[in-house]
């Protein structure tokens, strides 16, 4: 089943679609209900390695639907310490529950700076006005 | 900005809160629920299908015989009237400018049903060889077609079973339609043209028959799951018809455009062929992929079915066996795959 369109409060976004949850130096990284839902099931993610650096607005990998790929863009910069792979198994999980179960990517920041750049709720919701 | 055609169901597709996009000039129907459970209900149940977009042609005449012989590649005269084929318009080359299917309407009258993308050329391509004697009319805008497809497409609209590629007049719930029994997802069924008036009726009367509203993007996934080229993907102008596995649907042995060509090919053997493949590691194919050792891909997508990355290729003729392993270039990545034989989904046996 599909999650309904929601926005968590305590996320900063990136005007790719793209979430960051921060908690001290890590943070969580997925994609929000608006990229799920224009993509479409996700069938297949190709995640990057552990160990990785990602960098804030580049591709770090891939998700796909039947029909379409998408680049995933990192929000910040950091080092790969964990992929989420019950996404690798079931792509799907992203569609259902895109903040929770559905997280692609654990990093550790490189740049504490960052996070200022990147839009709280009320300017992320511009960015998807923007996009309507 | 070219202004784009909408089908006579342009209304009913909003309402069922469709997601629209172009197509070939027209506003589609993409995906309605999602594209795998619309795929699964074809594979399981039945769907329906709007392709009105696809153009019509109506050949007449004590010549349509000579005409449309001279321009298609099967055999004409295998057809009686009650009966349809898919058949190519080719090019010189025995390039593929479209592919269709023909129907015999009676003794002297035909009805050529061609791809949306395509429509305007065959038009102008069997006009262009109007014989005295043979009249040829654009009738796409008269007609509306819906195609329901799947094991239970006939229980659900009552039909009899019927032998392939034959057609009837009918009537289903008061509409007036002609039923044939053709279709473009492996599955059994039918596709329904009916007057353009009458589309909205038809179509809410199939619906409320329990028959699945299914968009384009299945229609695409379940025709690459049974290996049905789709004309501008896996099929076109630049490949042979020999080459594109489709020497079955070329009579060599009558005179149409490009023949010539066709029976050198078929002699020498095709330096490459079009060929169904399932990868073997984790990635999906898509159009454009370069194969390693030469070849590209032309189609792919996640086979909702078998659940992996399926496609097809031109690949070198002495890679086309089955079983033979393929490196595609998954955006840089090498990912390997292995040459199937068609289809490359069978349907459950039940």
């Amino acid at each position: 089943m599909a999650a309904s369109e929601s926005y968590p409060d305590d996320l900063l976004y990136h005007p790719e679609h793209d979430w960051a949850r921060i908690d001290g130096d890590e943070a969580v990284l997925g994609v929000t209900w608006y990229a799920q839902d224009a993509l479409g099931e996700l069938v297949h993610y190709e995640p990057p390695s552990v160990g990785a650096t990602v960098s804030k607005d580049a591709s770090y990998g891939e998700v796909e639907s039947v029909k379409a790929v998408s680049d995933l863009i990192s929000p910040l910069t950091g080092e790969v310490l964990e992929v989420n792979e019950k996404v690798v198994d079931a792509p799907e999980t992203v569609n259902e529950d895109p903040y929770g179960d559905g997280w692609l990517i654990r990093i550790r920041m490189t740049s504490q700076d960052e996070r200022d750049q990147l839009l709280a709720l009320a300017d992320y919701r511009k960015v998807l006005d923007d996009e309507a | 900005m070219q202004t784009l055609r909408r089908t006579p169901l342009y209304d009913q597709h909003v309402a069922l809160g469709a997601r629209l996009v172009p197509f070939a000039g027209w506003e589609m129907p993409v995906q309605y629920e999602g594209v795998i459970p619309e795929h699964k209900a074809v594979r399981r149940d039945a769907g329906v299908f709007d392709v009105s977009h696809m153009g019509e042609i109506e050949i007449e005449g004590p010549t349509a015989r000579d005409l449309l012989q001279a321009a298609l590649s099967n055999d004409v005269d295998r057809l009686q009237p009650g009966e349809a084929q898919y058949t190519l318009l080719t090019n010189e080359a025995g390039g593929i400018v479209d592919d269709v299917i023909l129907y015999r309407l009676d003794e002297h009258r035909y009805l050529v049903v061609a791809n949306a993308s395509n429509a305007d050329a065959v038009y102008r391509a069997l006009q262009e060889r109007e014989l005295r004697g043979s009249d040829v009319r654009d009738v796409s805008d008269d007609y509306a077609l819906l195609a329901v497809q799947g094991p239970r497409a006939l229980e659900r609209l009552e039909l009899s079973p019927a032998k392939a590629f034959t057609w009837a007049m009918g009537e289903l719930d008061g509409v007036e339609v002609m039923i044939n029994r053709t279709g473009y997802t492996g599955e059994e069924g039918v596709e329904l043209a009916c007057m353009v008036e009458d589309a909205a009726r038809l179509w809410d009367a199939i619906l409320a028959r329990g028959v699945v509203p299914c968009g384009l993007g299945a229609r695409d996934t379940l025709r690459l799951e049974v290996c049905y080229p789709l004309h501008g993907n896996d099929i076109g102008p630049q490949w042979d018809a020999i080459s594109s596995g489709l020497g079955w649907a070329c009579a060599l042995d009558t005179e149409f455009t490009g023949v010539e060509r066709l029976r050198e090919v078929k002699a020498a053997g095709p330096a490459e062929k079009l060929v169904p493949f399932a990868m073997t590691e984790k990635a999906i194919p898509r159009q454009g992929m370069a194969v390693e050792g030469g070849g590209e891909v032309t189609s792919g997508t996640m086979s909702p079915m078998l659940e992996v990355g399926i496609g097809m290729a031109y690949v070198p003729a002495a890679a086309a066996k089955p079983g033979t392993e393929l490196v595609i270039d998954v955006r840089g990545k090498p990912r390997r795959a292995e040459v199937k034989k068609k289809p490359l989904y069978k349907k459950e046996h039940s």
